[in-house]
């Protein structure tokens, strides 16, 4: 059956790539691992990002960063190899993998910023039809505002990967039209994935590469931005 | 010329009320908790505070704020699990808050001590944190005017000097400490260690000592 490369799918079953269930965050880390090409540079956000790093394979030769000045980040600490000067961006003890490196913060900053990175994951409350991101502040009167490295992450890396549920607990999609919580970015996010599906962003709309224990129409029926699905070869593991 | 402390109460002796001093450290790491206990104790108020977090915990940064010694924090990620110090003075309208991303905040600090007037920088494009500030659309980006942010003090923490004030840092705990330490007018260490003047290998030292003043070893 062939793909139409557009919305107008009417009441047409639409082949894309589906499984029966709902991935679990772990399955949705692993799908992010497979994604990353080898040899990438890669920053894994705070939170449901850092699963990520255990679905790495070491044949893909991954060089994880973290934005507190280091390449080549190890897994986390433990025992005797906890070193308080020897964190990452949330602040939990890690490791040094051999070839790693050490920077001073704007230096840190400026491969981010230069473009060097090849890969961010981050979480998201929102992402935008047109790639908008935010994921910093819910923009709430009483909220004490703290932005760390999102923005940066966001706007330097060459491609930005969104990890995130697709609906809030009260069942709204967080894939929307145009962003309602303060923005991290502008037009930054290239692929989101969730628990229902794997869309990706840029300016052929939003694109669906698979979903996860729901129909192509059913997921449409749940976001409120026009979707048009692609099959899985059209989206290949993004890196240098 | 540099000066060899005895005493971290002597390296900051000199901080007076109302300056703007950056403290090193993300996090806990390369945080200078002995400078800070000095700093509390020396009783200079009014202070700006210029370091990626607003305190953890009881203890550092966040036991000045908890005093009410800083009249604001310049950093970017203030909200933490053990932030309450920070928090509660925060909603009280007892400090003033600049939250600043935090590359921009490292390259502001960076452009201060290389005598940059200000950049341009896409990061925060578009967002709450560029209002008000001057965009322009370079090679197709919209890019913000950021200007240096400049310290009358820097309190980091390094792993070795020399007795040139030659500095090399241990891990992470490096992060703003190069950069603070040349952005600042006066900028004090306390390391683990000093060693002689040719002690250290020039090609691993990371921040030249010309832009050391103080040194004083904490064991």
């Amino acid at each position: 059956m062939t793909v139409q490369p557009n919305n107008q799918i009417g009441l047409q079953t639409v082949s894309i790539k589906s499984r029966e269930k709902p991935l679990g965050r772990d399955d949705l880390a692993r799908l992010v691992a497979r994604d990353i090409k080898p040899g990438s540079f890669v920053n894994l956000g705070i939170g449901q990002p850092t699963l990520v790093s255990n679905y790495l394979q070491p044949e893909q030769d991954i060089t994880l960063h973290t934005e507190n000045g280091m390449l080549g980040m190890g897994p986390e600490a433990t025992g005797d190899q906890i070193d308080g000067d020897l964190i990452n961006a949330g602040k939990i003890p890690v490791t040094e993998l051999p070839g790693a490196s050490y920077f001073h913060h704007a230096d840190s900053f400026a491969m981010m910023r230069g473009g060097h990175l090849d890969i961010c994951v981050l979480g998201a409350f929102q992402v935008s039809a047109a790639g908008d991101l935010a994921n910093w502040h819910t923009g709430a009167p009483d909220a004490i505002p703290a932005v760390g490295g999102a923005m940066d992450l966001a706007t330097g890396a060459k491609d930005v990967f969104v990890m995130m549920t697709l609906l809030t607990r009260e069942g709204a999609s967080k894939l929307v039209e145009t962003c309602t919580y303060p923005l991290t970015g502008v037009g930054c996010v290239t692929r989101v994935y969730t628990d229902m599906a794997v869309f990706l962003t840029g300016p052929d709309g939003v694109q669906v590469r698979e979903t996860f224990g729901c129909t192509f129409e059913e997921l449409q029926a749940l976001v409120p931005v026009p979707l048009v699905p692609v099959p899985l070869k059209a989206a290949p593991a993004v890196g240098p | 010329m540099l000066n060899v402390m005895d005493t971290v109460e002597e390296a900051v002796a000199g901080i007076k009320d109302g300056s703007t001093v950056m403290i090193g450290g993300f996090g806990n790491a390369g945080q200078p908790f002995e400078l800070i206990d000095a700093l509390m104790d020396c009783g200079a108020k009014e202070l700006t505070v210029v370091n990626n977090n607003a305190g953890q915990g009881d203890q550092g940064l966040a036991l000045l704020i908890k005093e009410g010694r800083v009249r604001k924090m310049i950093c970017s990620f203030p909200r933490q699990s053990d932030s309450w110090h920070f928090d509660a003075k925060y909603r009280a309208g007892h400090i003033e808050l600049e939250l600043v991303p935090q590359g921009n905040l490292a390259e502001r600090i960076r452009a201060a001590g290389a005598g940059i007037g200000g950049f341009f920088t896409p990061t925060g494009y578009g967002t709450i944190l560029a209002e008000g500030k001057e965009t322009r659309i370079i090679d197709g980006r919209g890019q913000v005017f950021e200007t240096p942010i400049h310290a009358d003090v820097a309190l980091i923490k390094a792993l070795k000097a020399d007795g040139k004030g030659n500095l090399v840092y241990r891990k992470t705990a490096r992060n703003f400490g190069p950069i603070m330490a040349a952005a600042a007018r006066h900028t004090v260490v306390q390391v683990s260690e000093i060693v002689p003047v040719g002690g250290l290998d020039p090609e691993s030292v990371v921040t030249p000592g010309i832009y050391v003043n103080s040194i004083v070893k904490v064991a």
